[in-house]
């Protein structure tokens, strides 16, 4: 297992899929995040950790231009995507948030059937010609999920009625619809239970084999059984990234450090 | 502090409420019973067949009755000694005369008998009064005395003015469901009484409407029903995409700032008297369509249409759709709208196929309470639309709803005992069904549609 990472890594690293230089955000007047640089490989697990407030959520959601949303936010600095300024006035942050998907920190499937909440994404899009094509489309995301066999004789219910666990895993699925080529997930985990996070995180480790996985999470546990890079954030600023099995054993930072060791955070 | 069960101000209205309510009760019981007690009495005075007719009996004790307050405004004025009072008499005295000069107007001359009962009425009402003081301070005193008996450091005093609340809160909401229940009752017993003296089915479907007071009128409910439904047809048509529009608006795109603003302002409109509303569709909307519209295109040249009151109708309800659809569009979950722009949808894609749908029991709600309105709107009505009960498609003709012919058949007459004023209980019944109909869909809707966001 370990062999296998190794390897991955190796072959992985040759390509950047997110370059962030000298990002930074204000909310109103509070200056949320200070001057980030940051390479986010294909076909990787990174993982941001840090405290609360340490402006990993933020950071996550200036790769698919959430923080638009919110009216008070401003973001300065270069954020590309294979070598595209996602900030750049041609770009469309509709088209964008296609192409990166996002998972939130609570299930929150659309009360819809299960089917259409899958479907809402390729629709939108016009991805799918024809009904057979978006029944495809449907099935496979919901495979790539590891949600199907638990679904499938029941596609017509309301997606509000599945499990916890079931309803992360139905937005991610909803997200993978899309066809999207980088998955940004915040906090994916937090609310809920052992057995469901174990199944989630079993998905993200399926899931980086196609896509280049960004996850924010509270938990270092997680961090270290999923990812392969980690970036710890304090405080507004990205103190450390790298491996994660560097970063988890022989931090150079000793911030770094005395939030692995539990002393800050 | 802890020795005590509650807190002191809470045995404080502990002993209030003994002493109050039941004195209450008693005062209660006392002014409901005493006149029907009175009414008994005076029966001597008069002849029996008469007093047991319902309608005379109940003449004669109101004739009775202002009499006696007549004099006892005469002496409270000091035109009359309380002596004198006591001695009036009808052979000597033009009694009618004597109460008119302190400003009592009588309508007849006044009768020996009810003047005699009317003082055998005083008689009563003063002893009454003073037995009544009496009984009501004593029921206080003890219930304060029994209160401070059983006053004791380990009294449940809170609990126990817990239960009164609970008890006060029941009564509160009773009340609205005993009223429902009165004017069902009521209106039920009149539409009877309707149906004994008007075939019921010319009347459910009958297609003219012209009553006469000379016996033969004709009352069918149709083209007052037909009315009413054109009327707000077009009035829903008006009000339901502005308010939903305006709602959207304010909820998903207006900033905060602008929302402050224009809010407030919408629901004024609320605040503005339906009569208000009636000159506005009288002066100013019914001839703009008249000359603009109708006339040109050959449809009618009446100012009073049923495009006048739909209109004018649904602007007024406009602010009640939009305030309550705005309100349930904020209820919906962040959470929900960043998951659909987190997928690439854009602003009205999310309202369309998330919000929406996410608010729509809500909305159905709302829109139904806003028909409900349209439907026993009256005033607009009758300045905007006429009075003419007609069964026509043309929009720009005047015609008239339930609501305006039930006032116009009860307007200047007293007496229910003819079909043509007794059919408005009719019509009233046929309103209550309709709107209680609307109700009970809309909580259907609202059932089958509901969605929990958590």
């Amino acid at each position: 297992m370990d062999d296998q990472l190794i390897v991955e890594r190796a072959v992985s690293a040759q390509d950047i899929k997110i370059t962030a230089r000298g990002v930074q955000v204000y909310y109103g007047d509070k200056h949320a995040l200070k001057d980030v640089n940051v390479d986010i490989l294909t076909n990787t697990v990174t993982a941001f950790i840090g405290p609360s407030g340490c402006g990993k959520s933020t950071f996550l959601r200036c790769l698919n231009r959430m923080n638009d949303t919110v009216a008070i936010a401003r973001v300065e600095g270069d954020i590309r995507i294979d070598g595209e300024d996602i900030y750049d006035k041609r770009v469309d942050p509709v088209q964008l948030r296609a192409k990166v998907g996002m998972v939130f920190q609570k299930p929150n499937p659309f009360p819809k059937s299960i089917y259409d909440n899958v479907a809402y994404g390729p629709k939108i899009h016009g991805l799918a010609r024809g009904k057979a094509e978006l029944d495809e489309i449907v099935e496979q995301s919901l495979r790539k999920a590891a949600l199907w066999d638990e679904v499938k004789d029941r596609l017509k219910e309301s997606g509000t009625g599945l499990s916890g666990g079931q309803q992360q895993r139905l937005c991610i699925a909803r997200a993978i619809a899309t066809g999207p080529e980088v998955l940004l997930m915040d906090e994916p985990c937090s609310a809920l239970d052992p057995i469901a996070t174990a199944q989630v995180e079993e998905l993200i480790d399926e899931l980086h084999e196609k896509f280049s996985v960004v996850i924010v999470t509270h938990s270092m546990q997680q961090a270290a059984r999923v990812s392969q890079k980690t970036a710890f954030f304090h405080l507004g600023s990205l103190v450390e990234y790298g491996n994660t099995s560097k970063i988890f054993t022989n931090p150079d930072d000793p911030r770094t450090e005395s939030y692995i060791t539990g002393r800050i955070g | 502090m802890r020795r005590l069960h509650s807190l002191p101000n809470y045995y404080g209205w502990h002993g209030a409420i003994l002493a109050f309510l039941p004195a209450m009760l008693v005062l209660t019981l006392w002014v409901i019973t005493h006149p029907i007690l009175i009414e008994r009495q005076l029966a001597d005075f008069f002849p029996a067949e008469q007093f047991e007719r319902d309608a005379d009996r109940i003449l004669l004790m109101a004739d009775v009755r202002r009499v006696a307050e007549g004099i006892d405004s005469a002496v409270a004025a000091g035109a009359l000694s309380a002596e004198d009072a006591i001695a009036l008499n009808t052979d000597a005295d033009n009694v009618r005369a004597r109460l008119g000069e302190v400003g009592v107007a009588l309508g007849a001359d006044v009768t020996a008998e009810v003047l005699q009962a009317s003082q055998r009425y005083r008689e009563l009402a003063s002893t009454g009064g003073l037995f009544r003081a009496i009984a009501t301070i004593i029921v206080a005193l003890g219930g304060l005395a029994y209160a401070i008996k059983i006053t004791a450091a380990d009294l449940r005093a809170r609990n126990r003015v817990e239960s009164v609340v609970l008890g006060v809160l029941m009564m509160a909401s009773t009340i609205a469901v005993l009223t429902t229940i009165g004017i069902v009752i009521s209106m039920l017993s009149e539409t009877i009484r309707f149906s004994t003296m008007y075939p019921f089915a010319d009347f459910l479907f009958g297609l003219t409407w012209s009553p006469t007071f000379q016996g033969v009128s004709q009352l069918g409910l149709l083209p007052l029903l037909w009315g009413t439904f054109y009327i707000s047809i077009v009035a829903m048509l008006v009000a339901v995409p502005t308010g939903l529009f305006t709602a959207i608006y304010l909820a998903e795109y207006a900033s905060p700032r602008v929302r402050s603003v224009v809010k407030p302002l919408i629901e004024v409109i609320a605040g503005i008297p339906t009569v208000v509303f009636g000159l506005f569709a009288l002066v100013t909307v019914g001839p703009f369509l008249r000359d603009y519209i109708a006339e040109p295109s050959g449809l009618g040249t009446s100012g009073s249409s049923v495009m006048t009151a739909g209109i004018v109708i649904g602007i007024l309800n406009v602010p009640f759709i939009s305030s309550l659809a705005d309100d349930i569009m904020n209820a919906v979950p962040q959470a929900l709208r960043d998951g659909s722009y987190g997928l690439g949808a854009t602003k009205s894609e999310t309202i369309r196929q998330v919000i929406l749908p996410a608010a729509l029991p809500g909305i159905v709600g709302a829109i139904l309470l806003a028909a409900s309105r349209a439907i026993g709107e009256t005033m607009i009505v009758t300045m905007g639309a006429g009075a003419a009960a007609k069964l026509d498609l043309n929009p720009f003709e005047a015609m008239t709803t339930i609501t305006v012919k039930i006032v116009s058949q009860l307007t200047g007459d007293g007496e229910f005992n003819s079909p043509e004023t007794l059919v408005a209980f009719a019509l009233g019944m046929t309103l209550f069904v309709i709107t209680l109909g609307l109700n009970i869909f809309a909580l259907w809707v609202v059932r089958k549609y509901r969605e929990q966001y958590e």
